[in-house]
């Protein structure tokens, strides 16, 4: 489904991410870890088409990401750190917007369906600027699956949620992986990366350290393998 | 395909040694400017109406002549960059706009001076003059984006853009200018202040093609000057970060 | 496709200052305030005064303009909105489209509010063709706005947007301004010269043009991020 080949990705004179090569099939769902600083969230947003590589192939779906980037785009789910919301608009509003924005036909039904999902069908018409942290998030989880994307990318989902909104999150990741969706999970919290991960990768300074596959929720593997990657030198950032 | 392909992989050996050709250009323009000197104050005679004022034509018609050859060589590098995303034609475009603009303040000085003596007046918003004076706000514009404080590929990116924009806005400035122009003062001054009086002495011409080649030959120069402290800047730069890399390490 | 996306973009911007009414009202405010700095400036009881009303309505009509064209993409810039924007599957032009569909309409909004304010401030009495008069205006205020967008666009990459948009725009648009002024100064001071006025609106035509269409091509090489 993602295949990435060699990717380098500079900025102006510093090298983010050094050589990357990376498969991934469709309906995996993968975390990414790394140490604050690794590139994670540079390589999803490269997957995402917000930054363009320096060097190096990026295929999804067979299609290359400099010929058909359009095509890919609708692909795509993406939740970055920031809402990408727009404050004085309602949930409502955002994601009619959001709706014309990725072409979709006939959605008033499927906007009421994802704002109940999320559990803020009593705030569907009140503005997101006076929202918590907790609930942008939750109508940002929503904007990013709007368009049933085969791809989703989420960097660091589980910040400022409460267990509830975790809750919520993760059903709506099973959710998908049951459609057979495609996910990129980067997070600090392992103990939810062992949860809906079935796939670790672990990024360090710009390459990737490790990748295997987890079975069973084990914790203490990726505990353990994660240290041995990245705590075994703990001063390389 | 490789995009934003950067200097310091071709000079991670370090700072290269100045070029013969660069050296032997130097002198050769060196020798012209002193021919030059010698050509418009000795050789070609003082013209009848303005006397020795007119001497600051032969700055002020190559000075405008490099500004131009400088803008349309920031036109066609932006192009470059853009197609290509190699760093070099970023660099060469950014000491073409700083050579256009110190060349465009010559003659935005040299013109009043020459207009003082021939019209009276400092400034005449006489065509020629004034595309130049808004010539000489568009390139600085330019280069105020080459110092916006974000890294390198982006400002490139952004005054590759500024730099065709502002190319394809000038022949449009010139002409509504000139309209303005006709529109405003029915009577101007001849065709323009180039044509100086009744046409040039053949010594006159010599001394401005002379002129005309120094100036050209300084422009490369400079260019070149410019672009090998640019990049030896680069190459430091880049040294440096390996070093802390490895004292990181 | 490419409308379909504008038009939602547009429609967007738009709403949001339905909503909110803050460019708009700053705009008018701001235009108002020229008015009034003119009017103690150069007595509006002269009748020698009236020779400065085309001039001052373009002065309105940028500076004005200017304030909403700084805001168009750095509101952007808040909960990375703009990210948003590259994420979806829209083209770039049709982002630019956009954005020069909603600059273009909230300026038109404040000049049909100020130009007749400025008129009956400064006692003028209208004489000119009245569609001519409205086509000036507007072919003048599309091609301020197509370049303003674009170098909107540009600058809010910069940290300081608002003192970099100026500087840059004005050196671009001098044509605008200078055919626009005049256009106008001929039809409301001396209509019997109108021919001239034409071909000043044919200048502003192709500056138009070209400025648009070089704007929509290269904009997506100012949205990469
Ligand atoms: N726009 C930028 N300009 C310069 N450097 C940048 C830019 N964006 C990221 N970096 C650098 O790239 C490196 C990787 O950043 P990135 O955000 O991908 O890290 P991360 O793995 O997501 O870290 P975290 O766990 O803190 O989110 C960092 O060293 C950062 O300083
Ligand atoms: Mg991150």
């Amino acid at each position: 489904m993602i295949k990435i080949d060699n990717l380098i990705k500079r900025v102006g004179d510093k090298v983010i991410l050094k050589g990357v090569s990376l498969n991934i099939t469709k309906g995996e769902t993968v975390g990414i870890l790394g140490p604050n600083g690794a590139g994670k969230s540079t390589l999803l947003k490269v997957i995402a088409t917000l930054l363009k590589p320096t060097s190096g192939e990026v295929t999804i779906d067979g299609l290359d990401l400099k010929k058909d980037p359009i095509k890919i785009k609708s692909k795509l789910g993406y939740l970055p750190h920031a809402s990408l919301l727009y404050d004085h608009f309602t949930p409502y509003e955002n994601l009619k917007f959001f709706s014309k924005v990725y072409y979709l036909d006939n959605v008033e039904e499927r906007i009421h369906k994802l704002i109940d999902d999320v559990g803020l069908r009593l705030f569907t018409h009140e503005p997101v600027k006076s929202f918590s942290r907790g609930m942008v998030q939750r109508i940002a989880i929503a904007r990013s699956i709007i368009h049933d994307p085969e791809i989703l990318l989420l960097d660091e989902p589980h910040t400022g949620l409460d267990q509830q909104a975790i809750g919520i999150l993760n059903n709506v990741v099973a959710k998908l992986q049951e459609r057979d969706v495609t996910t990129l999970i980067v997070t600090h919290d392992f103990l939810q990366a062992a949860k809906v991960c079935d796939r670790i990768v672990i990024v360090r300074n710009g390459r990737i350290a490790d990748d295997f596959l987890l079975e069973g929720q084990d914790i203490n593997l990726l505990q353990k393998r994660y240290q041995s990657v990245v705590e075994g030198d703990s001063n390389a950032i | 395909m490789k995009k934003y392909q950067d200097i310091e992989l071709d000079y991670a050996k370090g700072v290269q040694p100045v070029s013969t050709i660069h050296k032997l250009l130097t002198y050769t323009t060196a020798i012209l400017f002193i021919v030059l000197v010698y050509m418009a104050f000795i050789y070609s005679p003082v013209e009848k109406t303005m006397g020795p004022v007119q001497k600051i034509f032969y700055a002020h018609v190559p000075s405008a002549w490099i500004a131009g050859v400088a803008f349309l060589g920031v036109f066609i590098l932006s192009i470059a960059f853009l197609i290509t995303r190699k760093r070099i034609y970023d660099l060469y475009a950014g000491i073409s706009a700083e050579i256009g603009v110190v060349f465009t303040t010559i003659v935005l000085t040299t013109g009043p001076i020459w207009g003082r003596s021939s019209w009276n007046s400092w400034w005449s918003w006489e065509p020629r003059l004034t595309t130049t004076l808004i010539l000489w706000f568009i390139y600085l514009a330019y280069v105020m984006i080459r110092h916006m404080d974000s890294p390198w590929d982006k400002r490139a990116r952004l005054a590759a853009v500024f730099g065709i924009i502002g190319f394809l806005d000038v022949p449009i400035v010139f002409f509504a200018i000139r309209w303005w122009n006709t529109k405003m003062h029915p009577i101007v001054f001849g065709e323009g202040k180039d044509q100086s009086g009744g046409g040039l002495e053949p010594e006159m011409l010599a001394t401005l093609f002379v002129g005309l080649g120094a100036f050209t030959l300084l422009y490369i120069v400079l260019l070149q000057k410019g672009v090998m402290i640019e990049k030896a800047k680069i190459a430091v730069q880049a040294y440096k970060e390996k070093l802390q890399d490895k004292l990181v390490r | 496709m490419l409308f379909k996306g504008a038009m939602a973009l547009a429609w967007k911007d738009l709403y949001t200052e339905w909503k909110t009414k803050q460019t708009i009202s700053t705009m008018l405010i701001f235009a108002g305030l020229v008015v009034i700095v003119f009017s103690f400036a150069f007595d509006p009881m002269n009748t020698t005064v009236k020779a400065i009303i085309p001039g001052l309505i373009w002065v309105i009509i940028v500076f004005a303009g200017l304030l909403g064209l700084n805001r168009s993409f750095t509101s952007e810039g808040k909960n990375d909105t703009i990210h948003a924007l590259i994420v979806a599957p829209l083209d770039p032009s049709s982002i630019y489209l956009g954005k020069f569909i909603s600059n273009l309409v909230m300026i038109l909004i404040v000049e049909i509010i100020s130009i007749p304010f400025l008129f009956i401030l400064f006692d003028f009495k209208f004489h000119a063709n009245l569609l001519y008069f409205i086509l000036t205006i507007f072919i003048g205020t599309f091609g301020f706005v197509s370049a303003g967008t674009f170098l909107a666009a540009l600058s809010s990459n910069s940290r300081s947007s608002e003192m970099l948009l100026p500087i840059i725009l004005f050196p671009i648009s001098t044509p605008i301004l200078i055919g626009a002024v005049q256009a106008t100064k001929i039809q409301l001071i001396s209509p019997d010269k109108f021919a001239s006025a034409i071909s000043w609106m044919q200048l502003i035509t192709a500056y138009d043009l070209i400025i648009f269409v070089a704007c929509f091509i290269l904009y997506e090489y100012v949205q990469e991020v």
